[in-house]
């Protein structure tokens, strides 16, 4: 899965996306996953990434993970055919 | 290395231009306890969804009441309203503060009977009393409100029958000024009818009329209505004063004071559009105090309030049963508190918050009940902090009207704990089961 090639995102948690204008705000569980699909790394690597990080169990994980990709879906910030 | 709390992870698109429908963020803070006892706890105890009411909350705030009104008048009585909430724990706490009872039906009456109200101290109000709870009534000495013609001549058929002095008021029904009138109940002030029963009562001589009595609403934003509805009533005292040289007991201005909910539509919260306990008094008790009512002869003010004075004291603890995005993109949660249990929900945008720990980021979220009815929806669009499944919430100010218009329905009904002002907790009704409906049904000899 790859995110939208030019998408800005700051530290702080604002997104940007310069081909249509539009800007999105995200929570830093959010902000994590954007930067790491960036960094090129895959769904199962940020999965592992998150329940060494965080106090979460993986069925909540996975529920979590599944739920911010589709709305990433839902607002166009993956690449195209992905 | 301790591991960091998670989130779930939600990204929003910053909408530019008019505001959200899902308004503004209001949770800023958990509610991890409820006078000190742990929400985790009393879930882990008693099961979730759980009903939880504050034995502090409620003494506090008739106390409040109270002396909002005894500071500004000699002679006020507070009756509490059954209808409100009829828990018996509940009615015990008022009246142990000092309320009377006030019943509208003859069930309410022999609940207020058994919690332990001398039939001299309960107000009987209401368009339904049949001939049984009015003969109960009569025979115990409680106030009667009379509220249509119909009871009056059953009142007369019945007292010359017992041989017994009714104690009744009227119902006085009236325009305040504001919107909706209430006009079903009583006898309406500005066609004359009200002073023809009163006449009537007392021309006939066949019972003690010792009060007027008054309810123009409810959820009253403006307490100059009451104000109005006082100088129409005292019109009435001053004419029976006159005309029969009678001086009556008891002026009851009724209950319908706003509790602090903010009513679906509102523009602002109802923390800040709700008048005070000393706003209302005011506006009450100025009006009879200045009016030319003999300073000898002042009746006693009775208050019927209610949902001001157990609103804030009750909670609805529940849990997110899933999370689920719906095909627009909003988020939803599926809870386990349906509307079935929070009746008030249809007129409230209550308030609910998260019961752990959580991040400044909001979503706009949809929070669902767990029937499987379309029509079960809590808060139709609430910006809240992000939850995930297994996580407890908090909704508050449900104290009034809840534990009456629950309605069994699909599920059932769950525990009710008082929290004493010594931190104990108390059942102070059991869930429901099986049992519980078993017993009240059967099956004709064909079917079984």
């Amino acid at each position: 899965m790859k995110l939208k090639q030019k998408l800005a995102i700051s530290d702080s948690g604002f997104i940007f996306d310069p081909t249509t204008g539009e800007s999105f705000s995200i929570n830093q569980e959010g902000l994590t996953i954007l930067q790491l699909l960036k960094e090129g790394k895959t769904e199962e690597e940020i999965k592992k990434i998150f329940l060494n990080e965080y106090d979460v169990d993986e069925t909540v994980l996975d529920r979590s993970i599944l739920d911010f990709i589709s709305m990433l879906k839902n607002y166009n910030l993956i690449e195209n055919g992905e | 290395m301790e591991k960091k709390k998670f989130e779930r992870p939600v990204i929003k698109k910053v909408q530019i231009g008019m505001p959200s429908k899902f308004g503004l963020k209001s949770e800023y803070a958990p509610i991890k306890e409820i006078d000190g006892v742990p929400v985790k706890d009393l879930i882990q105890q008693y099961g979730s969804p759980l009903y939880v009411f504050s034995e502090k909350t409620i003494r506090e705030t008739y106390a409040e009441a109270y002396k909002a009104f005894s500071t500004r008048y000699p002679k006020v009585q507070f009756a509490w309203s059954y209808k409100t909430n009829y828990l018996n724990a509940i009615c015990k706490v008022f009246h142990r503060e000092g309320s009377w009872a006030e019943v509208v039906s003859g069930f309410e009456y022999e609940k207020a009977l058994k919690n332990g109200v001398p039939g001299n101290q309960i107000i009987f109000n209401g368009p339904y009393k049949t001939k049984e709870d009015l003969v109960t009534a009569i025979k115990n000495h409680s106030y009667i409100h009379i509220d249509h013609y119909d009871e009056y001549y059953m009142l007369i058929d019945i007292a010359e029958e017992l041989q017994l002095r009714p104690q009744v008021a009227v119902r006085v029904n009236m325009d305040t000024g504001i919107y909706p009138q209430w006009s079903r109940f009583g006898f309406n002030y500005e066609n004359g009818e009200a002073w023809d029963i009163v006449q009537r009562i007392l021309i006939s001589n066949k019972m003690d009329l010792v009060g007027l009595h008054c309810h123009i609403g409810t959820y009253i934003m403006v307490p100059w209505a009451y104000s109005t509805a006082m100088n129409k009533l005292i019109d009435l005292f001053l004419g029976i004063e006159k005309k029969f040289n009678k001086h009556l007991q008891y002026i009851d201005i009724g209950g319908g004071f706003a509790s602090k909910n903010t009513l679906k539509g509102a523009y602002l919260p109802g923390t800040d559009t709700c008048p005070t306990f000393d706003q209302y008094a005011d506006s009450i008790t100025s009006t009879l105090i200045n009016s030319s009512i003999n300073i000898e002869h002042l009746p006693t003010l009775i208050l019927e309030t209610g949902r001001g004075l157990i609103d804030d004291a009750g909670y609805l603890l529940g849990t997110v049963h899933a999370t689920k995005r719906l095909p627009d993109g909003k988020n939803s949660y599926i809870t386990d508190i349906g509307v079935n249990l929070l009746f008030t929900s249809f007129w409230y945008d209550y308030k609910i918050t998260p019961a752990q720990e959580f991040g400044p980021y909001t979503e706009e979220s949809v929070v669902y009940g767990p029937l499987c009815m379309n029509i079960d929806v809590l808060r139709e669009y609430v910006q809240l902090p992000p939850m995930k499944k297994g996580d407890h919430f908090v909704i508050s100010r449900i104290g009034a009207y809840n534990n009456t218009q629950w309605m069994q329905f699909i599920m059932y009904r769950p525990n009710v704990v008082l929290i004493d002002t010594d931190k104990k907790t108390h059942i102070i009704r059991k869930k429901e089961n099986y049992e519980t409906f078993a017993i009240q049904e059967q099956i004709p000899e064909h079917l079984k």
